[in-house]
């Protein structure tokens, strides 16, 4: 895969490799469509036809678990009309250059994706029929292909790809942009169900996650990091640690998080992770933290509170006149609603693995953006980006949080301070919850008014959040297309900002999972104002089937209605029901609507069923591994909500020590039943990463509400 | 000290402080490294092995612990019967999302159908809860430990499959 060579712009050229040969494809246009940023000079490798006529197909993106290594190769082999069993899979290094945007985030493989590695494997196909009209002297156009073969019906003439990989690779490659791409009703791979590439391995304990990482000679670095975040290192001793046989020594760096020149974080580097980790208690070290030690939970809670009471800030919408409709609104609905931060608590606690040698780095690193870390990871240490070789690991989890590069600023500074020693630094569970960067927690004052004929007239929010300068800190936006506000008349989205000394970042479907809560539980408060049930409510606001211009998305109002539509419909939702809530949103280009029933038993919460509609546009490219993202994603925010997640702090630390003090959902907690249908529109594809998770929140806070007659407006939800 | 212990039926002898969990022996002087890290508290169970056929947190299981005994782990799990089928069972319904906590998740399950050939959901529930999958693909270790034992998809385990596509049996 990555044994391509850059010829020029138009070539399309054959390196030999064991008994194979690689096709690598101009992809400028891939880039050119894909980011209008990148380069336009560059070369894109993705297929590699092996002499047995299997064919290897490189998958771009870092694999969180969200089956994108699956998917995008899904895309190549159906357009270059491979049987499934002849495709291989391997995963690429990061390289930007050579195979445009390599990102796991924002639901946004599929959409950026779609044509672009489409084109790819159209691209690929051409050439190999154009090799074989050639070799036969016949018209292209009397050609079709199958199974990874390609066919002269009239004469019966066939060739395997194999055979053509040669003359194929001396081709003039087409014009990405020109290529002819399948008629979505001939497919036969975009549509199907896939396994997991990796589960064959996985069920063997196989290495594969960035932890496993094991390079000839490594040693292993376990962290020491300033409790309170943003403080440095004062001064160390590190006697009592060198004096432990095995330690190699104790190295200083700054892991993004404060001024250049500073500190944040000792590692401790030794013979095994074990020792390097034990050996943590006899390292003695000041810190410089005086000016980060006032923040709380405590403190943010007052803050917030007096903030929300006040005029806001800023706003980031407006429309008509909020106040004066209020003071003619017949009915005025308010309340309050919070959040608080949260952590990523990836399973795989944070790693990765450098090594220095003749003044270029290597890392080994489960990154979901290592783009990004490659620039970062470079300034920290001194070099050129160009001067990093990025190994891109099966990652055990992401949900965010590695989309920001800290261990790999990390794990770079220590290599780098031990030329040609491999050092694998790792996180422990403690580490990894109280040095994340989290969801930041926010707090809204909602107000709604109702006209006499019980449409919703105003709407106003007064959210206090973190920020500094009049900006919000990473992920703690709000957009001005927060549903309703597009639809309502009079609308008044206020923010009022506070300071933390905390990274923040996005977590899974970021703004979204909160904002969700906040609006569609609200809502089910107006709804029940206006004598409707939320389903209702959302109908009537929603009007006429059309498109509404957003920020960063359109909005289409018949798209939303279609999955509110089809969810009541398999719930058998009938109105307001004990025991049964609803919620709807969009995020991540994808409408989803649900179900929650639940049931308390022995004072506690039972989740019984949750039903799900989405649509994702015209395909789902991988239903299999579809059900297990909705289901992920709904487990995940039934959790946000139910089993205590809540990050706390004190004195500029978090307090979080262990899963004791951060509870994931169980699997006895986790509802019997999912039940997940999509509802096809003729849109295209996008992502399922993401959007599944924030309706399910207010969708479980609204069947409590139902259910108890008592209305939570706190996460996480304090039900016995 | 010097330990000897027998890993996946080879007897295998390694220097390590008396206190290292056998997690970390796994993984770093046995070059074993499917076990996995979690957090290294009991809580997740992305650790476990078998101990003598008894399910243990090797982050929790000093290696002096495990002197002169008989330990599978994930590599070594599809050795005998039961653990082949639960294997093969999560293969054919795809359970994986990222993977990280599967081996955890599978050498519980085979603990489970060992000493309860035939649980039920709520047997699966009460036994498996010590185990974390981050990813929630808490439907499909259901359905596929219902499979692994022989007993027929419930409904709820056919919603963990996609109706369009292709079943669990086929994916076989
Ligand atoms: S790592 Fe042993 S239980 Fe979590
Ligand atoms: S599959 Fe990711 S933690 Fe279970």
């Amino acid at each position: 895969m990555t044994q391509t060579v850059a010829l020029s712009r138009r070539s399309f050229l054959v390196a030999s490799m064991a008994g194979g040969a690689v096709l690598t494809l101009d992809a400028s246009v891939v880039l050119a469509a894909a980011s209008a940023t990148a380069p336009a000079d560059v070369l894109n490798a993705f297929v590699r036809i092996n002499a047995d006529n299997t064919v290897t197909i490189g998958a771009k993106n870092p694999e969180i678990g969200q089956g994108v290594k699956v998917m995008l190769p899904m895309l190549i082999a159906e357009e270059m009309d491979l049987a499934w069993e002849q495709v291989r899979i391997e995963q690429t290094d990061a390289d930007e250059k050579l195979y445009g945007p390599q990102v796991a985030g924002g639901s946004s493989a599929t959409p950026r994706n779609w044509i672009p590695m489409r084109q790819v494997g159209a691209a690929a196909r051409e050439m190999l029929v154009m090799a074989a009209a050639k070799k036969w002297g016949v018209d292209p156009a009397t050609l079709s292909t199958a199974s990874g073969t390609v066919v002269q019906t009239s004469s019966g003439k066939t060739a395997t790809f194999a055979s053509l990989a040669k003359d194929a690779a001396a081709q003039t490659p087409p014009d990405l942009a020109k290529v002819t791409l399948k008629d979505p009703a001939a497919f036969k791979i975009i549509g199907t169900s896939k396994p997991g590439v990796d589960v064959p391995k996985i069920v063997k304990g196989e290495p594969l996650f960035g932890i496993d990482t094991r390079v000839p000679g490594m040693v292993h670095g376990a962290v020491v990091k300033c409790p309170a975040h943003g403080g440095t290192v004062a001064s160390f001793d590190d006697a009592g640690v060198k004096a432990i046989p095995g330690v190699l020594g104790v190295v200083a760096v700054n892991s993004g998080f404060v001024p250049e020149g500073k500190a944040d974080t000792l590692v401790i580097v030794a013979d095994s992770w074990w020792k390097a980790s034990k050996a943590r208690e006899k390292l003695a070290v000041k810190w410089d933290d005086t000016a980060v030690t006032s923040f709380s939970t405590a403190k943010y809670e007052i803050d917030a509170a007096k903030l929300i009471a006040g005029t806001p800030q800023t706003s980031v919408f407006k429309a008509g006149d909020p106040d004066a409709a209020l003071a003619k609104a017949a009915k005025v609905v308010t309340a309050d609603y919070e959040y608080p931060f949260l952590a990523h608590a990836s399973l795989e606690p944070q790693n990765c693995t450098g090594l220095f040698k003749d003044g270029k780095l290597e890392l080994w690193a489960p990154s979901q953006a290592p783009a990004g870390g490659r620039a970062e990871t470079a300034k920290f240490c001194g070099l050129t980006p160009d001067d990093l070789t990025i190994h891109l690991t099966r990652i055990g989890g992401g949900f965010g949080r590695r989309l920001l590069n800290d261990y790999m600023v990390i794990a770079g500074q220590v290599a780098k301070a031990m030329p040609g020693k491999p050092v694998k630094v790792l996180f422990d569970r403690t580490d990894d919850f109280r040095h994340d960067f989290y969801r930041p927690a926010g707090w809204h004052r909602l107000t709604a008014g109702l006209g006499a004929d019980g449409a919703l007239v105003a709407l106003k929010d007064h959210f206090a959040t973190f920020g500094a300068d009049g900006k919000p800190v990473r992920a703690a936006q709000m957009s001005p297309g927060e549903y309703p506000a597009p639809v309502v008349p009079n609308v008044d989205l206020g923010v009022s900002y506070m300071a933390t000394n905390l990274a923040t970042g996005w977590l899974r479907a970021p703004s979204s999972n909160a904002m969700a809560f906040v609006f569609q539980s609200f809502l089910d408060e107006v709804a029940e104002a206006a004598g409707l049930d939320l389903p209702e409510l959302m109908r009537r606001t929603l009007g006429e089937p059309r498109e509404i211009p957003g920020e960063r998305a359109k909005f289409h109002t018949g798209r939303a209605r279609g999955v509110i539509d089809a969810v009541c419909k398999t719930a058998g939702w009938k109105g307001r029901e004990k025991g049964r809530g609803f919620g709807f949103y969009f995020s991540h280009l994808g409408y989803f609507a649900e179900v929650v029933d639940i049931s308390m038993a022995d004072g506690a919460l039972k989740v019984d069923k949750v039903w799900v509609a989405g649509d994702i546009g015209a395909h789902v490219i991988n239903p299999l591994n579809a059900m297990n993202q909705a289901h992920g994603c709904v487990i995940e925010g039934l959790g946000q909500a139910m089993v205590g997640q809540k990050i706390v702090q004190e004195a500029g630390a978090i307090t979080a020590d262990n899963f004791g003090d951060f509870a994931l959902m169980r699997i006895d907690a986790a509802p019997r039943e999912i039940a997940v249908e999509f509802v096809k529109t003729d849109f295209p594809p996008t992502g399922l990463g993401e959007p599944a998770l924030p309706p399910v929140i207010p969708a479980l806070a609204n069947a409590i509400y139902s259910l108890t007659g008592k209305r939570h407006r706190r996460l996480p939800l304090e039900v016995v | 000290m010097s330990v000897s212990l027998t890993v996946n039926g080879r007897k295998r002898t390694v220097e390590a402080e008396a206190d290292k969990p056998l997690l970390w022996v796994l993984r770093e002087d046995l070059d074993m490294p499917g076990t996995k890290f979690g957090c290294g508290a009991g809580l997740c169970g992305a650790c476990t092995v078998h101990l003598d056929g008894e399910a243990v947190r090797s982050c929790q299981t000093p290696i002096a612990d495990a002197a002169g005994k008989q330990v599978t782990t994930i590599e070594g799990v599809a050795m005998n019967e039961l653990g082949k089928r639960v294997a093969d069972a999560w293969t054919a319904l795809d359970v994986p999302q990222c993977g990280y906590c599967q081996a955890g998740q599978i050498m519980s399950a085979t603990a489970l159908l060992k000493q309860n050939p035939k649980p039920t959901p709520d047997d699966i529930d009460g036994w498996m809860s010590g185990n974390i999958c981050r990813c929630a693909t808490y439907l499909r270790i259901r359905a596929a430990i219902r499979k692994a034992a022989g007993l027929p998809a419930e409904m709820a385990d056919a919603s963990a499959l996609p109706a369009i596509g292709v079943s669990g049996e086929q994916l076989a």
